[in-house]
């Protein structure tokens, strides 16, 4: 099947060299985009991670997407079930997991119905072909078999008898009914380790820690591996593996994390660095759950969790352990911050420290529960009754949030504010290599804690500090602090109720000038300008990449374009207004229907132009640079 | 232990409840009681909803919350977690606790959280000036329930020990010693302690609990529930409590064997003899136990994840940040 002679390698669309390996053509790609695509209950997640971690040892720079159905177990074989892991590996600094693969894997014929449209012509097709009977041809609406009728034409076919090669190779190994066929991702995943030259060592090692309480299932999934690789090797059909390269990424120690655990491993370092203990408390949602369950491992650290029966419970009870002394965080998606809202105002209104993190998803209601989408904006900024201005932070990227979420500790603890961290799907479950930082080099975070009375022998509550405004914060436990907080409005300094006009009015002054006064507290925007353009892209949260990588695009084409992302989005950077006006047009991706945009144009009086997309998926880069290109007239 | 007057107890806030409030009653009874019962002032933290009872921390000398309606219970779980070695009160009203807080209720009590729940139920929603509430009486006229209320009112006793409570009492405001005896045993019982607080609303509610506070009523209405003593009552301890078809009934003490009268065990394991003693009553309006119903042991669950922390601790080390940052493998780039 393979006809490609051309230059341009039809994998990648990029040129590639060649060279053979014991016959075996071995062509050179600068990046390789690969899908991994079955049934949701096929393992696909499974097998795309346990190859990012492989290209992430051998060295490549790395993007994964993993797209999975709402539905654990959607019915078998049928559209809706299908669940996906895209992965671009790559010998330089890449950003995104790809716009369109070069290879797809294909388990079954509604995976192909899905995924086909993506493969680029000519690409490597892998289908496990006996999945392509007459009743998963009818489920994925094919009228006949795509493997015969010529659909496939176009593309270096190989359709491999997974299910046949996946019994033999585990026989003898203890698992038997279906749970034979349970092992066949691994035998995809061996297949695909062999074609991009990889050994299987680091899987085979994952596979014996993970399955050492079951023999036979760590036997069955590694004698799986094992045939998929040696089928490679062995077969004739495949006439071509593809290097791609070690990528030249900076000096430094390296490890692939997904947004997820890099955001809890960020809220532990916060806790350690304020000398307090963390506690975490969550309500089980999409695509947030994983935090508490990353946390949940952590007791060592000091880390208590709870898993209230509420999303208002959750936030209550991070309210409750902050006044009682910890840090406090509470995560959820767009429907718990709703429900978060009341208990987030009596946050402010107490002035106690507190991290709110949501990570968004596709909205509004349950809307798209697995895909990300940047819609809680306007809520994370305004969404809360009375006068309530509080810090809005976003996270760019996976390895980003463990930066951020510090960052939102330091200003929580800082300005005793409740603050809302901003991730999204896209960052929660994608992964990418992080350069780790010097972890002695982390600041130190400190909260205005009070160990005694500040008035003679009186402590006064609401007696601020003058250069953060924030109050002390007495932990019960202390003898002489005992303080009553609460909802209603209190007075100046004391602390005490208080209804008098003039005081609820300076009270809502202070809360909002405490808030906007952050701004020269946190860097400002830097713009990447290399050459005076006239065009800025801005971008907030997981459009950084795309936007990065569109920008590059633009700029190979000859395009002069400025770009930067803003991580502070309440308050903007002191310096916002400055590089908004050092543009002619400013451009503003985003995965929502323009609430930055709207923002910006509120606040700065300036036009904007919007990018926006809610389709349940990030942008491309090729989106980006296209828009690019129609703002530049060209 | 420290030596206090109950005037350590309270703040310099003027208590602005309406004059003849139950709730005055009950904050002296809770204030004299910390104050003899010598608890360190700096180690009691009172968490409260929004309702005139919620009002109830600002009047009292420790670390306080006054939080949002319904949630007290869910504030409270984060402060007892947290802070173990705290003595946590939650306060609410029957609308707080029952009815917009029910769920946070029911989950703090389930799992077993170290609080000291105080619910003062006086039958009305006062603090929005006068509206049916959960445990309103049906048939009750009020400003939202003019042709009288068509809701079916909860026992908070049945309620609290259906979700599983391991200590559960009820008392009266105006019998400040037998709510001083019922703090003193919910104060040393570990875990979520109920008490439900007959409180009288002399504004929009008067007279709910005459029944078992006038002068001659309440010889014929209060049924004292007395751990190891059989169930009797009224002004000549005439009536009796006894089983019958697995229900507890009122019956007439002359008219049965002694040895029939229900022995009330305020400790046995399972929970359904209290809950038929609950059942005797539903409300205030006839003859209804006081007392408490039921008061057992189990694990608690605060204390339980301080030990989860600490066997990690010990079987692990103290958690390292460079260890957690590497635990998922490592390459390094020259």
């Amino acid at each position: 099947m393979d006809s490609d002679h051309s230059p341009v390698n039809p994998v990648t669309e990029a040129p590639g060299a060649a060279a053979t390996n014991g016959g075996v053509r071995v062509d050179r790609a600068d990046r390789m985009v690969i899908r991994f695509a079955g049934d949701s209950g096929d393992g696909m997640q499974l097998a795309g991670n346990r190859f990012t971690d492989a290209a992430a040892i051998f060295g490549n720079d790395l993007a994964t997407l993993p797209t999975f159905p709402a539905e654990i177990r959607a019915p078998a074989g049928t559209l809706p079930g299908v669940s996906s892991f895209q992965i671009q590996i790559a010998d330089w600094d890449i950003l995104t997991p790809g716009d369109r693969p070069g290879v797809l894997v294909a388990m079954n014929p509604a995976a192909l119905k899905v995924h086909l449209k993506d493969l680029r012509d000519g690409g490597v097709l892998i289908i496990n072909k006996e999945a392509f009977d007459e009743r998963n041809l009818y489920k994925a609406g094919f009228e006949s078999n795509p493997v015969e009728d010529g659909t496939l034409s176009g593309y270096d076919l190989h359709a491999v008898p997974m299910q046949t090669l996946t019994k033999a190779a585990v026989k003898g190994t203890g698992v038997s009914g279906r749970a034979v066929l349970r092992s066949k991702n691994f035998l995809a995943l061996g297949l695909i380790l062999w074609m991009f030259g990889r050994d299987t060592k680091v899987t085979e090692a994952w596979v014996a820690k993970k399955f050492a309480k079951l023999e036979a299932v760590k036997n069955a999934n590694l004698a799986a591996l094992k045939a998929g690789y040696n089928y490679g090797i062995t077969t004739g059909s495949f006439a071509r593996q593809i290097e791609v390269s070690p990528a030249d990424l900076p000096p430094g120690t390296y490890t692939n994390v997904n947004g997820n655990a890099a955001l809890s491993w960020g809220l532990i370092a916060g806790a350690q660095l304020a000398g307090l203990p963390l506690f975490y408390a969550s309500y089980p949602i999409t695509p947030a759950s994983e935090i508490l369950h990353e946390l949940v491992r952590h007791r060592n650290f000091g880390v208590k969790t709870f898993q209230a029966e509420d999303e208002i419970a959750a936030a209550g009870a991070a309210l409750g352990a902050a006044f009682a002394g910890s840090l406090s965080v509470t995560g959820t998606s767009g429907p718990g911050l709703s429900l978060k809202g009341e208990t987030i105002s009596l946050a402010l209104m107490t002035e106690l420290p507190m991290v709110i993190v949501d990570v968004q998803r596709g909205g509004p209601s349950t809307g798209l529960p697995t895909k990300p989408e940047q819609s809680d904006l306007f809520l994370a900024v305004w969404g809360r009754h009375g006068e309530s201005p509080l810090p809005v932070l976003a996270a760019s990227s996976p390895s980003d949030a463990f930066e951020v979420a510090i960052e939102a500790c330091r200003l929580a603890l800082k300005y005793m504010t409740p603050v809302i961290l901003l991730s999204d799907g896209y960052i929660a479950t994608g992964s990418e290599p992080w350069r780790l930082p010097d972890m002695d080099a982390l600041p130190d975070l400190a909260a205005p804690l009070a160990s005694g009375p500040n008035a003679g022998d009186r402590f006064l509550p609401y007696l601020r500090d003058i250069e953060t405004m924030a109050r002390p914060w007495a932990i019960p436990g202390i003898p002489g602090l005992e303080h009553r907080v609460g909802g209603l409005e209190k007075e100046e300094v004391t602390g005490n109720v208080s209804y008098d006009p003039a005081n609820h009015q300076l009270m809502t002054d202070v809360r909002a000038w405490k808030i906007a006064n952050i701004a020269n507290d946190i860097p400002d925007v830097e713009v990447d300008d290399p050459d005076g353009a006239d065009l800025l892209v801005l971008s907030w949260g997981s459009t950084f990449s795309a936007v990065r990588a569109g920008v590059g695009n633009a700029r190979n084409q000859g395009v002069s374009v400025a770009y930067a992302r803003i991580r502070y989005l309440s308050p903007f950077p002191a310096n916002m207004a400055t590089v908004l006006s050092s543009y002619r047009q400013v451009l503003v991706p985003e995965l929502n229907m323009g609430q930055l945009s709207r923002m910006i144009k509120a606040e700065f009086v300036t036009p904007v132009l919007s990018v926006n997309k809610v389709e349940g998926q990030p942008f491309t880069a090729t989106e980006i640079a296209d828009e690019i290109m129609k703002v530049m007239g060209q | 232990m420290t030596s206090y007057a109950r005037v350590d107890f309270q703040t310099d806030q003027e208590v602005r409840w309406c004059p003849g409030c139950g709730d005055y009653t009950i904050l002296a009874s809770v204030q004299n009681f910390m104050a003899n019962a010598g608890i360190e002032r700096e180690k009691v933290v009172f968490v409260s909803g929004i309702g005139c009872a919620a009002r109830f921390p600002y009047y009292m000398n420790v670390y306080g919350m006054h939080g949002i309606h319904g949630r007290a219970p869910a504030i409270a779980t984060g402060v007892a977690i947290t802070n173990p070695d705290l003595s946590v009160w939650v306060v609410g009203g029957d609308g707080d606790l029952l009815s917009i807080g029910g769920n946070h209720l029911i989950h703090a009590i389930r799992r077993n959280l170290d609080l000291t729940i105080l619910l003062f139920n006086n039958q009305i929603y006062g603090l929005t000036k006068g509206q049916y509430s959960p445990t309103s009486e049906p048939g009750k006229a009020t400003k939202s329930s003019p042709a009288g209320s068509i809701d079916h009112a909860f026992n908070p006793v049945s309620l609290a020990l259906g979700a599983e409570a391991s200590f559960v009492a009820r008392t009266l405001d105006m019998d400040r010693k037998h709510t001083t005896a019922i703090l003193q045993a919910a104060h040393e019982h570990r875990g979520s302690a109920v008490i439900e607080i007959y409180q009288n609303c002399n504004v929009f509610n008067d007279k709910a609990f005459i029944q078992l506070t006038g002068k001659t009523e309440r010889y014929a209405n209060r049924i004292d529930l007395v751990h190891g003593a059989p169930i009797i009552f009224g002004a000549q301890k005439e009536k009796a409590v006894v089983w019958a078809g697995g229900r507890a009934e009122i019956v007439d003490r002359a008219a049965v064997n002694p040895s029939d009268i229900i022995v009330h065990d305020a400790h046995a394991p399972d929970a359904s003899a209290a809950f038929a003693l609950s059942r005797l009553s539903h409300g205030p309006y006839g003859p209804t136990p006081i007392g408490i119903f039921r008061s057992v042991r189990r694990p608690v669950y605060d204390k339980v994840l301080d030990e989860e922390v600490a066997m990690s601790k010990a079987a692990r080390g103290d958690g390292d940040l460079k260890a957690l940052v590497t635990s998922l493998g490592t390459w390094t780039v020259d």
